[in-house]
């Protein structure tokens, strides 16, 4: 458990263990505000500071917090961050702050960030836990862009706010409502379960062969 | 291999999620039990640090946030208002205009409008800005007004959070927004798109957001109702002497 290297710290949470895609974690904010890729970017954004800052203070002050209390101060120290978050984007990007409106706020209780914090910034030192954050942080923004990608280009018919198709596309207006959320998320964890399981159906054959061989 | 390999994976998550309790107490030799003072003591202290965190951040972007609101409000009311050069806030007090605030009142619980002047400070028109409900929630418009022919000058969704799609058409769609700009007379009359006998008060709505394009125009109908025995007093004239007190 703990000879992992510091770049299996950092890959790990891009994807074999990406928190929504494969542990499931952060479904509310993946499927709320990914009707657009600049919504989707603002808030991995904003989730990525919390995540990385939270990482880094309760690692640092793993040894001052006593484990009776050890889930509500990491919920202040993450509430903290949020609350700085919000501040920020309200003033240094307005109009992405109106779009996002209350998830913002909702970072708090994202069981992503303090499933990180329990499980691993607490008993690790604060280079690995600022990597292991990281990489979460990464996995959740790549999650969330592809999402919000689907959506976006289905659903307006452009990119980033590009037109991709010409003013002839008739945007499939339910790809942006919340039932298109679960619909991408639907689609993207099927195909996920379908490369798993191809890859699991390839090493099983592969093992077989070499069992044959040597008998 | 591979699946060797992945087995002991999930082996390893899996401890790693049960451990974490008895691998906490086993990495600390005398597991004592803490005073509760030191619990409370850890808490309050880190909630105090937290508090001047967050302070001192939003003295620093309070003013930004503010100075974007009323930029925001300043670009909508010549919008609305098109062919101004500048306009002047009145409050609400007592039932009359007023460039003052009564001492100690709080600017927010005041009604306003704004009236904007044309370079030699004649009244040019006023926009009023008014909320209510819409779809899916509270709808805030600013709209202009010119009182003496009682048409609008034109109109501009502040906040909403209409349907993606559907209701935000209300600010999206050139066609209906446009007809608020080419000066219909008040009341408005909601019509469906192609069903309007060609009355000067007709705006057609929306088809797929009616509930939403009805909305605006409710909200416009209400507010000059509300306003209309303050602007029948008359608009006060240009309070460029009234101004110079004020900055005094």
């Amino acid at each position: 458990m703990r000879h992992t290297t510091p770049s299996e710290d950092f890959i790990r949470g891009i994807w074999k263990e990406n928190p929504v895609l494969v542990q499931m974690l952060g479904l509310c904010p993946a499927l709320a505000v990914t009707n657009s890729v600049a919504n989707a970017l603002a808030m991995s954004a904003a989730t990525f500071f919390v995540i990385c800052c939270s990482s880094v203070l309760v690692s640092t002050c793993k040894r001052f917090i006593p484990s009776e209390v050890r889930i509500s101060a990491y919920i202040l120290v993450i509430a903290t961050f949020v609350t700085l978050a919000d501040m920020l984007l309200q003033a240094y990007a307005p109009v992405q702050h109106k779009e996002l409106g209350a998830f913002i706020a909702l970072i708090v209780v994202n069981c992503m960030i303090l499933g990180r914090q329990e499980a691993f910034s607490s008993k690790n030192t604060v280079f690995r836990s600022l990597l292991d954050a990281m990489g979460t942080g990464v996995g959740f923004t790549i999650a969330l862009v592809m999402m919000g990608g689907f959506r976006e280009i289905f659903g307006t018919g452009s990119f980033l706010g590009f037109s991709l198709f010409g003013p002839n596309f008739e945007p499939w207006v339910v790809m942006v409502l919340p039932a298109g959320g679960f619909l991408t998320l639907g689609f993207i964890l099927l195909a996920m379960g379908y490369i798993e399981k191809r890859k699991k159906m390839k090493a099983e054959t592969k093992t077989k062969q070499v069992a044959e061989v040597t008998s | 291999m591979n699946q060797e390999n992945g087995n002991k994976d999930r082996i390893d998550v899996d401890i790693r999620v049960e451990d974490s309790g008895p691998a906490e107490a086993a990495d600390r030799p005398a597991p004592k039990e803490v005073s509760t003072f030191r619990l409370v003591a850890t808490l309050a202290v880190a909630g105090a640090l937290a508090g001047l965190l967050i302070v001192m951040v939003n003295l620093h972007t309070k003013p930004i946030i503010d100075k974007y609101k009323a930029e925001q409000l300043k670009l909508a009311v010549y919008e609305v208002l098109p062919g101004v050069e500048h306009y002047d806030t009145w409050y609400l007090v007592d039932g009359k205009l007023s460039l003052t605030l009564p001492a100690g009142a709080k600017e927010s619980e005041y009604k306003r409008i704004y009236i904007g002047r044309d370079k030699d400070g004649n009244a040019h028109g006023v926009a009023i800005s008014r909320g209510e409900s819409g779809f899916q929630d509270v709808i805030m418009v600013i709209f202009g007004l010119d009182p003496s022919t009682h048409k609008l000058t034109g109109m501009k969704i502040l906040d909403s959070k209409e349907t993606p799609g559907l209701g935000d058409k209300i600010y999206k769609d050139e066609a209906y927004v446009s007809q608020f700009f080419d000066g219909p007379l008040t009341p408005l009359v909601p019509v469906k798109a192609g069903a309007g006998k060609g009355e000067p008060n007709e705006v057609d709505t929306i088809t797929g957001a009616t509930i939403s394009s009805k909305a605006v125009i409710g909200i416009i109908n209400h507010a000059l109702e509300e306003w209309k025995p303050v602007l029948d007093q008359g608009i006060p004239k240009s309070p460029a002497s009234a101004q110079a007190e004020v900055a005094e």
